[in-house]
C-alpha cells in the first residue's frame, strides 16, 4: 500500500499530520504561554525566540503553535458541517427532484445571491461572536456550494444508464443514493473538500481582518497575519509566517485530495 | 414553444421572484442588526435630542414593513431613493461604482479564464509530469494566500520599490481607457491570481475525466496530435463544469472583492455596501444587494442553460 | 563653510536652489541631512510661502456615505473637508490662544454671560453671496435649535439667546463661561449662506477653496477661491482630499509620491517609514487619549477600591512603549494633560505598582469572578493590543480580566456609553472646561463614566465665573486630583498625531488642536 503513494502525497501526508498533531499538541510543544510578553516589539528571530516577536511582543513561534490549533480547528468544523449538510441535502433534492429540488435549489440561491462575506458580517454583527457561531456561520454559509456541487454531479448520474437500471430493478431511495450515486459522486467531492477546506481558512482569516474573528488573545492565522501587517512593507517578517503557513496547509491538504482523488467528475463552488 | 425558450422565460420569472426574495432578506437583516442610520451617523457625537431629530429626519420613526414597501414601491417604477446618510441620488452615485466594478472585473476576467483554461489544458496535456505539477504548486499557492498579503507584497515591490505602477487604482471620467488601465493593473493582476487556480483545476479535472473516453481513443488513433485531442475532441465535452466554475468565479469578481477594493483604495461596489452596512443605511444596502443578486443569478443562469445545451441527456428529458 | 552655508540658503531663499541641489551641497560640506534639513526649512521659510501647485491628501476616515453638511462631521475626511472650503467665526491658534477668522474681534461681558462677535466685512461666499450677520445667527441656529441633529449641538447647551445686530453676532449665556470663544471654534460651526437652512450639504462656505468634485468614501476636489478674505491663506491651485482607510495602503502611496500628506501613521511603522528619503514624519503631542472607562455607579465598578485596583494595574509605560511606540505621553487617569491652557504639572503621577493593585484588590473585597473589559480595534488604533497587555499585567496582581472584542460596526452606539466597562478614545477639547463639562458633569449626555459627583460639578462652574487665572488653575488641579482619585478613567496614554508629509511642501508647524495642523495645511503649507 505505501509503495504505491507517491512522493508528491507523501509530503502533503507529511506536512498535514505535522500540522494537525501540532494542533492537537500546542500546550506541550509552545515554548511560552499564547499570551505572554516576553519581548520588545517585532524582534528577530533570535535562540530564544525562533522567529521573533509579534507586535505586542510575544512569542512568534508560539502565537503560530495556538493560531494553527485556533485555525485548523475552527475550519476542519466548519468544513464538515458544511459537506454533512450541503451533500446529504444536494443529493436528496436531486433524487427527489419535482418541488422539493425546487425549494431547496431556490432557498440555496437565495443565500448564495447574497455575498458571503455580508451576510456572515451582518449576522456576526446581530449575534454574539463566540467559536460555535462562528463555525455554525461559516459551515452553514458555505454547506450551499457542496449542496450545488453534490446536486450537480448527483443530477448527471442519476441519469446514467446503471442508475436507471437499478430504478427498474426497484430499488429504494436509499440504495440509490448510498449505493449508486455516492461512490460515483464521491471523487468531485473529495476534490472539493480539499479547496473547501482552504476558503474556510481564508474566510476566517478575513474575518480575522475586519475584526469579527476569534476572541483575544486567542488568534487565528490570518489574525496573526492581520496583527502585524503593517510591517510587511518594511520588511518585517513577523506577517509572513502565517501566510506561509496557511499556504503550506492548503498545498498540503491538497495534495492528499488529489491522491485520493483518481478521477475527477464534476467540480463546483466558489471563493468568498 | 420552444423548449429552450420556455426554459429561458422560468428562468427570468424564477429570477425575479429571487431578487424579491434577496431584498426582504436584506432588509431583514439590516433591520435585525444593533443601531440604526441616526446613532450610526452621529456616532460618539450623539445626544439624544440630536438622535431623536435625526430620527424624525430620516423617517426611521415609522413602522419597518412600511419603510420596505415604500422602497419596492419606489424600485417597481425605477426609483432607487435617496442615501439617508448623506442625501445623494442612489441610482447615480452606484451607476458610478457599479461601472468601476465591471470595468475591474472584466479587465481580470479577461485575462483569467483564457490563461486558466489554457493552463488546464497544458496540465493534462503534461498531466503528472513536471509542467501539470508546478502549475498546481503555483495556483494553489496563489489560491492560499489571504488577499490582503498578496496585494501588500504587490504594491510593495512593483509600486514602492520598482516605481511601475501606481498602489492607489482611482479612477474618474476624465482619464483616457489607457490611464484606467494603468490604473487598475495591480488590482486585477492580484485578482487574477486569486481566481485562477480554481478555474484551472476545473478544467483539468473535467478533461481528464473524458480522457479514458472511447471516442478520445479513437481521435488518438487517427493520429491527432496529444494537444489537439484534448483542445478538439475533450474539451467541448466538458464545458458544461468549465462553465459552471467559471461563471461563479465571474460572480466572485463582481459582489466578492471588497478586500481588494480597500487595499488598492479602489472606488467599487464592495466598499460602498460595507460603508453602508456599517451606517445602517437602509436604502443603499437594499439596492446594492439588489444588483449583487441580479449579477449572481444572472450569471448563474447562464451557467444552468449552458449546462443543459451541453448534455444532451438533460436537454431531452424523458 | 559657515559662509558658503549662509550663501547657499541666501541662495535657497531667494529660489534659485532647489532642495535636492542644498541637500546635496550641504552633504559634500559635511553637514548632517538632519541638520541640512532643518537649514533647508529655514531658509524656504525666510523666503515666504509660494503659491501654485495641487495638493493631494491621503487621509483614513472618509466613508461613502460622508456628506458636506458640517452638522454631520465624525470623522477626519469631512472634517478636512470642511476646512478647505469654510470657515469659523474664530480657531484656535497653534499656541492655544484664540485667533480671528470671519470675527475680526470677541469681546466679553464683565460677567462672561454675553459675547459679541465684531464680524469681518465684505466676505463673500463661493455663490457670490456676502456674508451677513444673518447668515451668522442662522448657521448657529442650526447647530442649536431644537430640531438640530448637529455633532456640536451638545456644545451649544448653554446659550440662552442669540442675535444679529449690524455688523455683531451677539451670544447671551445662561450661565457664565469665560472659554466661550472656543466653543465658537468648534469645527462644525462653519458659517453657510442662510445658515444652510436650505441646503446644507452643498459644500458652500467662505473657505480658500471651493468644491469641485465630491466623490464620498473616494474623493474630494477643491480648487483655488481667488476671492478668498484672506490672500496669506491658501497656497496651492487644487487641494485633492483621496480617502484611503487602509494603513498600509495609505503610506505607501506617500511613500511611492502618489499624495503629499497622510495621517494617522501606524506608530509601529513610523519610524521605518521616516527613513524614506522623501518625506519626514511629524509627531505632534496632542490632546487626545486611549482611555479604558468604567461605569462608576454599575456593580463591580461602584467600588472604588476596584477602580483604584484597575488602575494601579495597567503598565502605563509599556503601552506607550509598544502600542505608541513612544510616539505619545503616559496619562494620570486624568483627561488632561500638558497641552492644555492651566495644567498643573505638580500632580502626582500614577505608577504601575502590582503591589497596590493586588492589595487594592484584595480590600474591595470582589468575589474574583471574571471583569469583562469590552473592546474593538474601532476603539482605538491598537485598542486590542492594548488591552491584551493590560489582561496580562493584571492577571499578576491576581485580577481576573476577561478581553470581550466587539465588531467595530455599531462600538459607539452599541457599547461605549452603554456598556459599564470598555475600550475609548477622547480626541480632547481645546480649554479644560469644555473637555470636564463634556464628560465629567454629572448631567452630560457624555459623562462616560458615569461621574456623578456633585461637589466637582460646583466647581466646575465656579472655575467658568472666575476671570482670575491662578485662582481657576488651582480649581482645575483639585478637580483633576478628584477625577484621578475617585473617577471611573483609566487613562494609561496621550497619542501623538503622527504624520507623514512629503518634502515637497513646506511651513509644517506643530498644532495639538487636531490633526494635520487644524486641519490648516493646504493654508499655510506650500510646495517649495
Amino acid at each position: 500500500m505505501m509503495k504505491n503513494i507517491p512522493i508528491s502525497a507523501m509530503i502533503g501526508l507529511f506536512f498535514t499530520g505535522l500540522y494537525f498533531f501540532v494542533a492537537l499538541a500546542a500546550p506541550l510543544i509552545a515554548p511560552y504561554g499564547m499570551a505572554e510578553v516576553v519581548g520588545d516589539v517585532w524582534e528577530p528571530s533570535s535562540a530564544e525566540h525562533l522567529l521573533g516577536t509579534d507586535n505586542i511582543g510575544r512569542d512568534l513561534l508560539t502565537r503560530m503553535i495556538y493560531g494553527g490549533r485556533t485555525t485548523i480547528f475552527i475550519a476542519a468544523a466548519a468544513t464538515i458541517l458544511s459537506f454533512v449538510t450541503g451533500t446529504s441535502l444536494g443529493l436528496l433534492a436531486a433524487v427527489l427532484g419535482g418541488w422539493a429540488d425546487q425549494v431547496l435549489s431556490r432557498a440555496v440561491d437565495l443565500v448564495m445571491s447574497i455575498p458571503t462575506l455580508i451576510l456572515a458580517l451582518v449576522i456576526l454583527a446581530i449575534v454574539p461572536v463566540t467559536v460555535p457561531i462562528l463555525i455554525l456561520v461559516m459551515g452553514l454559509l458555505d454547506a450551499t456550494r457542496p449542496y450545488r456541487l453534490s446536486r450537480s454531479v448527483a443530477v448527471d448520474i442519476n441519469v446514467m444508464d446503471y442508475v436507471e437500471a437499478a430504478k427498474l430493478r426497484g430499488e429504494g431511495r436509499a440504495w440509490i443514493i448510498f449505493r449508486e450515486i455516492l461512490p460515483n459522486a464521491l471523487s468531485p467531492l473529495v476534490a472539493e473538500f480539499g479547496l473547501r477546506f482552504i476558503f474556510m481558512v481564508l474566510f476566517i482569516s478575513t474575518l480575522s481582518f475586519l475584526g469579527l474573528g476569534v476572541q483575544p488573545p486567542l488568534a487565528d492565522w490570518g489574525g496573526i497575519v492581520k496583527e502585524n501587517k503593517d510591517g510587511i512593507v518594511y520588511g518585517i517578517g513577523a506577517a509572513l509566517y502565517p501566510a506561509v503557513a496557511i499556504a503550506t496547509l492548503a498545498i498540503s491538504v491538497n495534495l492528499v485530495a488529489d491522491w485520493i482523488l483518481n478521477r475527477t467528475t464534476s467540480l463546483k463552488g466558489g471563493r468568498g | 414553444m420552444h423548449p429552450i425558450i420556455k426554459l429561458v422565460s422560468q428562468r427570468l420569472a424564477l429570477g425575479l421572484l429571487l431578487l424579491f426574495g434577496a431584498s426582504a432578506l436584506i432588509f431583514g437583516l439590516t433591520e435585525a442588526l444593533p443601531g440604526d442610520a441616526a446613532q450610526a451617523v452621529l456616532g460618539q457625537s450623539a445626544t439624544p435630542e440630536a438622535l431623536a431629530n435625526l430620527r424624525e429626519e430620516m423617517g426611521l420613526n415609522r413602522p419597518a414593513l412600511t419603510r420596505y414597501f415604500e422602497w419596492l414601491g419606489g424600485i417597481v417604477q425605477g426609483d432607487l431613493g435617496q442615501s439617508l446618510t448623506n442625501k445623494l441620488d442612489i441610482a447615480e452615485s452606484i451607476g458610478k461604482r457599479l461601472g468601476n466594478t465591471l470595468f475591474l472585473a472584466c479587465a481580470a476576467a479577461v485575462v483569467s479564464v483564457p490563461l486558466a483554461i489554457f493552463l488546464g489544458l497544458l496540465a493534462v496535456r503534461y498531466r503528472n509530469r513536471w509542467p501539470d505539477k508546478l502549475i498546481s504548486a503555483i495556483t494553489l499557492t496563489t489560491v492560499s494566500i489571504p488577499e490582503f498579503l498578496i496585494g501588500y507584497v504587490v504594491i510593495y515591490y512593483v509600486s514602492v520599490k520598482l516605481g511601475w505602477f501606481s498602489s492607489l487604482a482611482m479612477i474618474n471620467d476624465s482619464m483616457s481607457f489607457g490611464q484606467k488601465l494603468n490604473a487598475i493593473a495591480l488590482p486585477a493582476f492580484v485578482l487574477t491570481l486569486v481566481v485562477l487556480a480554481q478555474m484551472m483545476r476545473m478544467t483539468r479535472a473535467a478533461i481528464l475525466n473524458l480522457m479514458q473516453s472511447a471516442y478520445i481513443e479513437t481521435a488518438e488513433l487517427k493520429g491527432l496530435s496529444n494537444f489537439q485531442v484534448i483542445a478538439r475532441h475533450a474539451f467541448p465535452n466538458a464545458i458544461s463544469p468549465i462553465v459552471n466554475v467559471v461563471m461563479l468565479n465571474l460572480a466572485y469578481l463582481v459582489v466578492g472583492v471588497v478586500v481588494v477594493e480597500v487595499v488598492f483604495v479602489y472606488p467599487g461596489m464592495g466598499q460602498y455596501l460595507v460603508d453602508s452596512v456599517t451606517k445602517r443605511d437602509v436604502p443603499v444596502v437594499l439596492a446594492c444587494g439588489v444588483v449583487f443578486a441580479a449579477v449572481y443569478i444572472g450569471l448563474n443562469m447562464v451557467a444552468d442553460i449552458v449546462s443543459i445545451l451541453a448534455n444532451p441527456r438533460l436537454r431531452h428529458p424523458k | 563653510m559657515n559662509e558658503q552655508i549662509t550663501h547657499m540658503a541666501g541662495q535657497v531663499t531667494a529660489g534659485k536652489m532647489t532642495r535636492r541641489e542644498f541637500m546635496g551641497k550641504a552633504a559634500a560640506l559635511g553637514v548632517s541631512a538632519a541638520m541640512a534639513s532643518t537649514m533647508f526649512a529655514d531658509a524656504a521659510r525666510a523666503a515666504g510661502p509660494k503659491k501654485g501647485g495641487d495638493l493631494k491628501f491621503g487621509l483614513q476616515g472618509g466613508e461613502s456615505t460622508n456628506s458636506l453638511d458640517p452638522a454631520t462631521y465624525a470623522s477626519s475626511v469631512p472634517f478636512q473637508n470642511g476646512k478647505q472650503f469654510g470657515d469659523q467665526l474664530v480657531e484656535v491658534a497653534p499656541d492655544g490662544s484664540i485667533e480671528p477668522r470671519l470675527a475680526e474681534s470677541v469681546e466679553g461681558s464683565a460677567d462672561a454671560k454675553v459675547w459679541t462677535f465684531k464680524l469681518r466685512q465684505g466676505v463673500e461666499f463661493h455663490n457670490g453671496k456676502t456674508m451677513t450677520s444673518e447668515d451668522v445667527l442662522k448657521t448657529m441656529q442650526r447647530h442649536s435649535n431644537e430640531d438640530s441633529k448637529s455633532g456640536a449641538l451638545g456644545i451649544m447647551k448653554g446659550i440662552e439667546s442669540m442675535k444679529a445686530d449690524g455688523d455683531n453676532f451677539q451670544v447671551t449665556l445662561t450661565e457664565a463661561n469665560a472659554d466661550l470663544p472656543y466653543l465658537m471654534a468648534d469645527y462644525h460651526l462653519i458659517i453657510q449662506p442662510d445658515g444652510g437652512m436650505d441646503n446644507p450639504g452643498a459644500g458652500i462656505g467662505t473657505g480658500p477653496y471651493k468644491l469641485e468634485v465630491d466623490e464620498p468614501g473616494v474623493r474630494h476636489l477643491f480648487t483655488k477661491n481667488e476671492n478668498h478674505w484672506n490672500s496669506d491663506f491658501g497656497n496651492f491651485d487644487s487641494v485633492e482630499v483621496v480617502v484611503i482607510n487602509d494603513a498600509t495602503a495609505r503610506t505607501a502611496a506617500l511613500q511611492s509620491g502618489q499624495v503629499h500628506a497622510i495621517n494617522r501613521v501606524e506608530p509601529k511603522v513610523a519610524d521605518l517609514l521616516g527613513r524614506a528619503p522623501n518625506l519626514t514624519v511629524h509627531s505632534t503631542a496632542g490632546r487626545g487619549h486611549y482611555v479604558f472607562i468604567m461605569h462608576c455607579d454599575t456593580a463591580p465598578f461602584d467600588n472604588n477600591e476596584l477602580r483604584t485596583a484597575l488602575k494601579y494595574a495597567i503598565n502605563r509605560t509599556e503601552l506607550v512603549d509598544k502600542v505608541l511606540r513612544g510616539y505619545g505621553s503616559i496619562g494620570n487617569d486624568m483627561p488632561i494633560n500638558a497641552a492644555y491652557p492651566l495644567f498643573d504639572s505638580t500632580i502626582e503621577q500614577r505608577e504601575f505598582s502590582i503591589e497596590k493593585a493586588a492589595e487594592h484588590y484584595k480590600k474591595s473585597g470582589h468575589d474574583g469572578s471574571p471583569i469583562i473589559l469590552r473592546v474593538a480595534d474601532g476603539a482605538f488604533p491598537g485598542a486590542v493590543d492594548a488591552a491584551a497587555l493590560f489582561q496580562q499585567t493584571a492577571a499578576q496582581a491576581g485580577i481576573p480580566l476577561e478581553i470581550k472584542r466587539e465588531p467595530n460596526d455599531g462600538y459607539w452606539s452599541e457599547v461605549w456609553n452603554v456598556q459599564p466597562f470598555c475600550a475609548s478614545y477622547w480626541g480632547g477639547r481645546p480649554v479644560q472646561d469644555q473637555m470636564y463639562s463634556t464628560a465629567y458633569l454629572s448631567t452630560a449626555d457624555w459623562n462616560d463614566t458615569r461621574f456623578k459627583v456633585q461637589a466637582f460639578d460646583d466647581l466646575l462652574f465656579a472655575a467658568r465665573a472666575e476671570l482670575d487665572v491662578e485662582k481657576r488653575k488651582g480649581i482645575y488641579s483639585q478637580m483633576g486630583r478628584m477625577v484621578r482619585d475617585e473617577g471611573g478613567l483609566i487613562c494609561p496614554m496621550f497619542n501623538d498625531f503622527v504624520e507623514g508629509i512629503s518634502n515637497q511642501l513646506e511651513g509644517w508647524e506643530s498644532d495639538p488642536t487636531q490633526e494635520m495642523m487644524n486641519g490648516n495645511v493646504s493654508r499655510k503649507m506650500w510646495f517649495a
